[in-house]
């Protein structure tokens, strides 16, 4: 079976700065795959780096085994769609939810946008009434739901997610997290998902990779995590720190 | 445990709140973002947790005074070591601020003055507070550096905020507010802006200042499972108001619902449960 996506040896560069140093990485049709690190690790990069918003330097990315170039066509976009952290950012603040989901379809030549914006509200659990709403007049939480909505219009078969709940209550975190794993179940997705946040993977994945200073430490299944059978320092350090603060008399 | 001077002192209260309310003006009318808080603290680290919109934050500026202008507070009692603090003039208010009260807040980059070095935003909160020569500030600074475990506080001293990592920065600030030694701290998400395992050396470092000076701490913060293991006592706010108190031990025992259901609503590391409990919210807990 060919994979959903596979990531070879990939390097990205800022300047001087190495933010990838050759991680690889295989995802299968379907899977849930988790990427975990503290701040720097490249786990944000690597994501960007497969939705052609980071400079590649050297190695390969391949998408239902189609090996990418340097842009990224249409095509490619149809098939793969992302979901960024801050839901204040990432939606236009002077377009109405219409609008905005309007775009991709637009772009994409479809003619029958009416049912399709009025499916993709309802799959994300926001009624007809919110459609002619601005951002700013949504909260937190539903406007992550938006920008799932604008993600799956397209319906796409693979889904990046940048720590799609970091910003959100963890009261409505777990609403999103339930969404996403619901959408995925019925549309059969693929989910690439970068986390700082171990429960939220382990909940969410089947596998893992944990990264550090751009390089991949250790692949791990979930059951792996939750069992704690790590084999790395750094990710034992990670999974004490997420058992909270412990008082050293 | 009465030959202990902490624990006698703990029975007198460092702060009486009761009945606080904070009213917002805004075009659509008056907006109570906090709405009949009471509680009370002695030396002691008290955690107050809620959601965004639950009026933790303004809880913590009204005490500290930075409520803005435009804002209308009123309580029964608002009293820091019997000095009503509602009734002393600015200028007073000011003189408590940074000398007796201090304030931690969530993100370094925002809350350190970018274009001054640390050393001089440390030395320059000394100063104001109390008389020290230049080189005796200069000291006191790099020693408090050291106490938040600055490895090379020389250094770190002459830098400027930009250059330092988030921990580094929020050390920085825990150094600035402890230098002139107050009694009570308010921390609001002092780690929420940093990495896990930063976030626990940060919360190591405050807890054994605040252990070992004997202060009062507020720690202000959305994350009841991390509040839980870091305070004695736990105060729950929804929609301005406190709908539980307890402490942070009994977290588990939690009575009213929406405590439970923020407890239960968080993904676990081995509990596997699809979907995640949601919360279901009552307009009766707002009432």
């Amino acid at each position: 079976m060919t994979s959903a996506i596979a990531v070879d040896g990939l390097e990205v560069i800022f300047d001087r700065f190495r933010a990838l140093k050759g991680v690889s990485l295989d995802v299968q049709p379907g899977e849930s795959f988790g990427l975990v690190g503290e701040s720097g690790s490249g786990k944000s990069t690597l994501l960007r780096a497969i939705a052609g918003l980071a400079p590649v330097a050297s190695g390969s990315i391949t998408v239902n085994g189609k090996t990418l170039g340097a842009r990224r066509d249409k095509a490619f976009y149809r098939e793969v769609q992302m979901v960024f952290q801050d839901p204040y950012g990432s939606l236009h603040p002077r377009q109405t939810v219409d609008r905005l989901l309007q775009e991709p379809l637009a772009i994409h030549g479809f003619a029958d946008g009416e049912k399709r914006i009025q499916r993709a509200l309802d799959e994300v659990g926001l009624g007809n009434g919110f459609r002619f709403r601005y951002s700013h007049q949504l909260s937190g939480g539903q406007r992550q739901r938006v920008a799932i909505a604008r993600a799956l219009i397209l319906e796409p078969s693979i889904l990046l997610l940048d720590e799609p709940t970091s910003a959100l209550d963890a009261s409505v975190q777990a609403e999103v997290l339930n969404l996403l794993e619901e959408v995925r179940r019925r549309r059969k997705l693929t989910f690439l998902m970068v986390s700082h946040d171990l429960a939220i993977i382990t909940h969410m994945c089947e596998r893992l990779m944990v990264m550090q200073s751009g390089e991949a430490v250790e692949n791990l299944a979930a059951a792996d995590l939750v069992e704690r059978r790590v084999t790395k320092d750094y990710t034992r350090n990670l999974l004490r720190a997420s058992d909270g603060f412990v008082r050293t008399a | 445990m009465s030959g202990d001077p902490n624990q006698q002192r703990s029975k007198s209260a460092l702060l009486d709140v009761e009945d606080l309310r904070v009213t917002f003006p805004t075009r659509t009318g008056l907006i109570e973002a906090v709405r009949g808080v009471s509680f009370s603290l002695g030396r002691e680290r008290l955690g107050i947790v809620g959601e965004s919109g639950s009026g933790k934050s303004q809880t913590g500026r009204a005490i500290m005074g930075l409520t803005p202008p435009q804002a209308r507070i009123s309580a029964d009692k608002l009293a820091f070591d019997g000095i009503d603090l509602l009734s002393v003039s600015p200028r007073e208010r000011r003189s408590l601020r940074g000398k007796r009260i201090a304030m931690i807040l969530q993100d370094p980059k925002y809350s350190l003055d970018p274009v001054m070095s640390i050393g001089r935003q440390i030395v320059e909160t000394l100063r104001t507070h109390e008389k020290v020569g230049k080189a005796e500030a200069r000291d006191r600074a790099l020693a408090m550096l050291e106490a938040v475990q600055i490895r090379d506080p020389a250094r770190v001293f002459d830098l400027h905020p930009h250059e330092v990592s988030g921990g580094m920065g929020q050390r920085a600030m825990i150094a600035m507010m402890l230098i002139a030694g107050p009694e009570m701290m308010i921390a609001d998400e002092p780690t929420s802006a940093l990495d896990v395992t930063v976030q626990l050396d940060v919360l190591g470092i405050l807890d054994r200042l605040v252990g070992e000076r004997g202060m009062g701490l507020i720690f202000i913060s959305h994350d009841l499972r991390l509040v839980s293991s870091f305070c004695d006592r736990v105060i729950v706010m929804y929609a301005g108001k406190v709908v539980e108190q307890l402490k942070a031990s009994e977290l588990g025992r939690a009575q009213h619902p929406y405590t439970r259901g923020l407890l239960n609503c968080m993904p676990k590391i081995g509990a596997d449960r699809h979907p995640l409990p949601v919360l279901d919210r009552k307009p009766e807990w707002a009432a």
